[in-house]
């Protein structure tokens, strides 16, 4: 009770929007499985809520779409370290869904230090019938035995459990800050700050080290990894992102450790855009591969870049998220929000890009007409199935009626992490602990329209 | 059955049943692998139409528990009434063929394909050939992949238009979408090809293989390598060369170093399979590169395959090619810059010694061994060590005694304990080989400063290195050079040395025979009794009944015995108990 009194006098700006949260109940990533039909979330707790997708039904056609909790569990408890005397918080960096083989789903959940499998499975029969006890629990008189019962399997409600499969851990020294399964369905990796190891599915107690860029002197260190993705098809090549805003790609055909790259995608710094928060603006915060593997999408603090993975000398295409914060870096910096971290995702068809920034906005930008949107994930602006108002953000000079100074951004209000739909039109935006789930009515348009059905997270 | 046994057995057979379902998995686990004493007690026919169904949805379970089940249903077929009712087994194992834990998977095809030989043929084809086309066409991957090691032990028996559906399954398998598929069609496509007629070799195989040897994926590509040598066995020669030497000179260039690993850690195997002339026109050349390759993995499991393959190449022309083409490439890898790459190698060159014979060992390889006796990485060094009695064969050891010596004696006093360790157990070994003579005079101080080593393991192993010397040099050498060495530590002011006499004592006296033990060992074994330290008098209690069977009774009964009666009085708990214990096992109360 103690921890919840001072929780609430800390974000008290915070817990006036969202009366009941508390630190544990905040989203830290969102994820769709590959067919669409699962969602995960995790969040600062350790748990992990699924979602599954409402099947068709013929009275009530609008529900086609919405998603309802299909299990919840602790994935993470907190730990202690005694040997280097360090609290390992339970928070759920990231999931990543294995593809399905067989009628279980099965997910890859991380915290700081610790990988772990989990099986998602239904039950629907249970065993009846014992020798030793009768129908109400009973002991029997073991003398009474007179004929031998084999149990008898009958049908019941519906039960999904979680259970943990396999826990992968003692091999990274530094916070874990990507998973990534391989297109070869065998194997993942793992990345921390400085190391990338990669692991068998079924083999918990070993691991191999493929990037390792930690100096043998720490004061020597100048960068550090800040994600890694495998590649959607190609199952030896992987890309990892730095905090100097380089990607590197990898190809593992060619040595057993890949601590040389085969390609490095790298802007030119403008010098005329010099200044104190040039390398901090410029670590990338995320990199995905596109769903057809031809191009690589990248995040820093305010841009979102598409790299083609033949041309490594300049990003092909670039979108500015909030360059209406380029003057308030200074500020930023002060209250920590520069170093947010923040995530993007490509849709269905690599068509359009999304990603979020302050104040509850998210943005979308279609790559063919080149429009871009900022929409707003929050409860009071919206109802079930409400269409979102596209918001904008008032640039200096005169505020219109419908727009929003920069100075009144929320900043604790931050969209880090949303997801996409594998094939529709449907999103996930995570807005502190609300999920949010929108869905294109009209499907072809991707940037109009987007019905909003809210999912609140309830305390388990 | 159960009836006629009364009531009385009934009871823990209903408990067995009962713990089927129990909460702990330990107890579940006890009960499966009871599972044919619950089968007998309920008869065939109830395990049949009770038992085996309820067996059958029961996959949610614990994975050991599965893997127990898989295993039980196995030999299961005289309890469900004999091979006519064999196929009642099939539906319990094709579902646990479905999970997702590999090992259950694997564990219920090995007991698929052990009871589809008590099939009747009609029965394969009514009952298990259907099942391997259910599973063959699954929707998920897991039974897919465990289809793959079902064709080959129905496809012998059955009809040829059920042939010819098989052979379209694994085709259709080897080209599934999943490489989890593609890789299990792979690894059984050398094991499917033995059971495939000639022309289906020749004409399905053959092309599943190439199909495969150039997928996208370097998982899949690497395990066609394993196929083709089974493959290039059951080819006549004169195929070879069209079928099978185009994929495996591809692979042996592929662009992935795990592909090219592969070939190198299967080159004997190919070099068997494809042989002599194919050999000589194509391995050596392909092994030349993989000893050179740009990966050291490929370059440590080729420098292992070296002795391996020269030792088979042809007769005739054995020398030549090894002189002229694998030499210079193994010279280069004695200074390679990688240390497993130069451990691999260590490990077998002394084998190339007897391939070459005495001279060629003197002139060309003899300067490679005094090399890699003098590398940086112990690991090599050790290696190099261990494998002595090739080239003692061949050339005696006395070319190799003057560099050997100060490599032993740094490995001997090597930081890392592990080292040390693995010199110790090479020592008896050495001591073969050099002689009595060269052993006194360099080597003996080490074994015996060994035995002050701070590290126990150390002084254990130095122990136990004694005893095996006296066994190679006799009673007399003991008495001579380790004996007087081995008392003298006794009045050592460190009472773990103290104790190391004592486990001497032990490990000596029976190879070192009674007259030594009772004249010389046993004097000191007495005297210690005194000692100050608790863990020495317990030690002399323990040490007494070891070496008791050596002595003579009387010696027992006047010397002996005085001394354990006196430990049995000692104030130290332990003392007391080991002086007792010791007393009980020589008979002496």
């Amino acid at each position: 009770m103690d921890e919840d009194i001072d929780t609430r006098k800390i974000n008290n700006s915070f817990l006036r929007d969202h009366n009941y949260a508390t630190e544990a109940d905040i989203i830290s990533t969102v994820e769709f499985n590959s067919t669409g039909e699962l969602l995960a979330t995790g969040d600062k707790g350790g748990r992990v809520v699924v979602f599954q997708r409402e099947q068709e039904s013929k009275n009530q056609p609008h529900r086609r779409g919405e998603y309802n909790v299909y299990s919840t569990f602790q994935s993470h408890e907190p730990e202690f370290d005694y040997l280097k005397s360090l609290e390992i918080e339970e928070k759920i960096n990231k999931i990543r869904w294995l593809p399905q083989q067989n009628a279980a789903y099965f997910l890859l959940s991380t915290n700081d230090k610790t990988v772990k499998l989990w099986k998602i499975s239904e039950r629907d029969k249970r065993p009846e019938g014992y020798n030793l006890k009768d129908e109400d629990g009973r002991i029997r008189d073991p003398t009474t035995i007179t004929a031998l019962r084999v149990p008898v399997l009958r049908p019941m409600d519906l039960m999904v459990e979680a259970t943990p499969r396999r826990v992968f851990s003692n091999a990274h020294t530094y916070h874990i800050n990507s998973i990534s399964v391989n297109s070869d369905y065998e194997t993942y990796m793992s990345t921390d700050d400085l190391r990338i190891n990669l692991w068998h599915l079924e083999i918990t107690n070993r691991s191999f080290n493929i990037v390792d860029i930690k100096p043998a002197n720490m004061e020597e260190l100048t960068e550090v990894i800040t994600a890694a993705e495998f590649h959607p098809n190609q199952c030896n090549t992987f890309v990892y992102s730095s905090s100097k805003g380089s990607i590197r790609l990898c190809d593992m055909r060619a040595a057993a450790l890949c601590d040389n790259h085969s390609k490095f995608f790298e802007e030119p710094e403008d010098p005329s855009n010099r200044s104190f928060f040039s390398e901090i603006i410029s670590s990338i915060s995320d990199v995905k591969f596109s769903h057809s593997g031809r191009y690589l999408m990248t995040r820093d603090y305010l841009t979102v870049k598409v790299w083609d993975l033949n041309m490594e000398s300049k990003p092909l295409e670039t979108y500015q998220v909030h360059d209406y914060l380029r003057s308030k870096l200074c500020s930023l910096y002060e209250n920590d929000c520069i170093f947010d971290k923040f995530e993007c995702v490509w849709n269905g068809t690599d068509s359009v890009l999304m990603t979020g920034s302050y104040n509850n906005f998210f943005r979308m930008f279609d790559r063919n007409t080149k429009r871009d949107v900022t929409l707003e994930a929050s409860r009071e602006n919206s109802k079930p199935r409400a269409i979102l108002k596209p918001r904008k953000v008032c640039v200096g000079g005169k505020r219109r009626k419908d727009e929003i100074s920069v100075d009144s951004l929320d900043f604790s209000k931050k969209i880090l992490h949303t997801a996409w739909h594998p094939s529709e039109n449907i999103i996930a935006v995570a807005a502190t602990n609300n999920l949010y789930i929108f869905q294109d009515k009209t499907v072809t348009t991707a940037l109009k329209s987007y019905v909003l059905r809210i999912s609140g997270r309830q305390k388990p | 059955m159960a009836g006629a046994d009364g009531d009385d057995s009934l009871y823990p057979i209903a408990v067995l049943i009962d713990e089927l379902r129990n909460e702990d998995v330990q107890l579940r686990l006890n009960s499966i692998k009871k599972l044919s004493t619950i089968a007998l007690a309920l008869g065939v026919e109830r395990t049949r139409t009770e038992l085996l169904p309820f067996l059958t949805d029961t996959i949610y379970d614990e994975d050991e528990v599965l893997l127990a089940l898989a295993e039980q249903l196995g030999n299961f077929t005289m309890l469900v009434g004999g091979p006519e009712y064999v196929h009642c087994l099939l539906p319990p194992l094709e579902s646990l063929a479905t999970v997702e834990e590999t090992v259950v998977r694997d564990k219920a095809v090995e007991s698929l394909r052990k009871i589809s030989h008590e099939h009747s043929p009609v029965d394969l084809e009514v009952h298990f050939e259907p099942l391997v086309k259910r599973l063959a066409s699954g929707d998920w991957f897991t039974s897919r992949t465990s289809a793959c090691g079902l064709f080959s032990v129905c496809y012998p028996r059955v009809s040829s238009t059920v042939k010819a559906e098989i052979r379209q399954h694994f085709r259709n398998l080897c080209s599934d979408d999943t490489p989890m598929v593609r890789r299990a069609a792979a690894s059984k496509l050398g094991e499917f090809a033995k059971v495939l007629e000639l022309e289906y070799v020749k004409s399905d195989i053959i092309s599943l293989f190439t199909a495969l040897a150039s997928d996208e994926q370097d998982s899949v590509r690497l395990l066609a390598v394993e196929a083709c040598v089974s493959i290039a066995t059951l080819l006549p020669q004169e195929d070879l060369e069209t079928l099978v030497m185009p994929t495996l000179r591809q692979a042996a260039e592929d662009k992935s170093w795990r592909v090219r690993y592969m070939v190198a850690d299967k080159f004997s195997e190919l070099q068997k399979a494809v042989g002599p002339e194919i050999t000589k026109n194509d391995l050596v050349p392909a092994f030349q590169n993989l000893l050179k390759d740009c990966e050291a993995e490929v370059r440590a499991a080729a420098a292992n395959k070296v002795k391996e393959f020269c030792e088979n190449l042809p007769e005739d022309s054995r020398e030549t090619i090894i002189m002229t083409h694998i030499l210079p490439c193994v010279k280069e890898l004695v200074s390679d810059t990688n240390q497993h790459v130069k451990s691999a190698l260590a490990s077998v060159i002394m084998g190339l010694s007897t391939i070459l014979g005495k001279d060629n060992t003197i002139e060309h390889l003899l300067p490679l061994f005094l090399a890699q006796l003098k590398d940086e990485c112990p690991e090599v060094r050790l290696n190099i060590i261990s494998n002595l009695d090739c080239v003692n064969e061949v050339i005696g050891i006395r070319q190799l005694s003057q560099s050997l010596l100060p490599a032993i004696v740094e490995l001997a006093e090597d930081a890392k304990w592990r080292v040390r360790l693995a010199i110790i157990e090479y020592m008896p070994l050495l001591a073969g080989q050099l002689g009595v003579e060269f052993f006194d005079e360099k080597l003996n101080s080490l074994c015996m400063a060994w035995l002050v080593d701070h590290v126990y393991a150390i002084r254990e192993a130095a122990t136990c290195n004694l005893t095996k010397l006296v066994e190679k040099f006799g009673a007399e050498w003991a008495q001579n050079t380790i004996v007087p060495k081995v008392l003298g530590m006794a009045n050592d002011p460190n009472y773990l040395h103290r104790m190391t006499t004592l486990f001497c004592i032990n490990a000596l006296s029976e190879a070192c025979g009674q007259e030594i033990t009772t004249k010389h060992m046993l004097p000191v074994v007495l005297k210690m009794s005194n000692d100050q330290v608790a863990n020495v008098r317990f030690n002399v209690a323990k040490s007494l009944q070891k070496i008791g069977p050596v002595l003579d009774s009387n010696c027992l009964q006047t010397e002996v015995k005085p001394v354990l009666e006196k430990l049995a009085a000692d104030q130290d708990i332990d003392v007391k108990y080991f002086a007792q214990e010791a007393i009980s096992v020589l008979a002496l109360a």
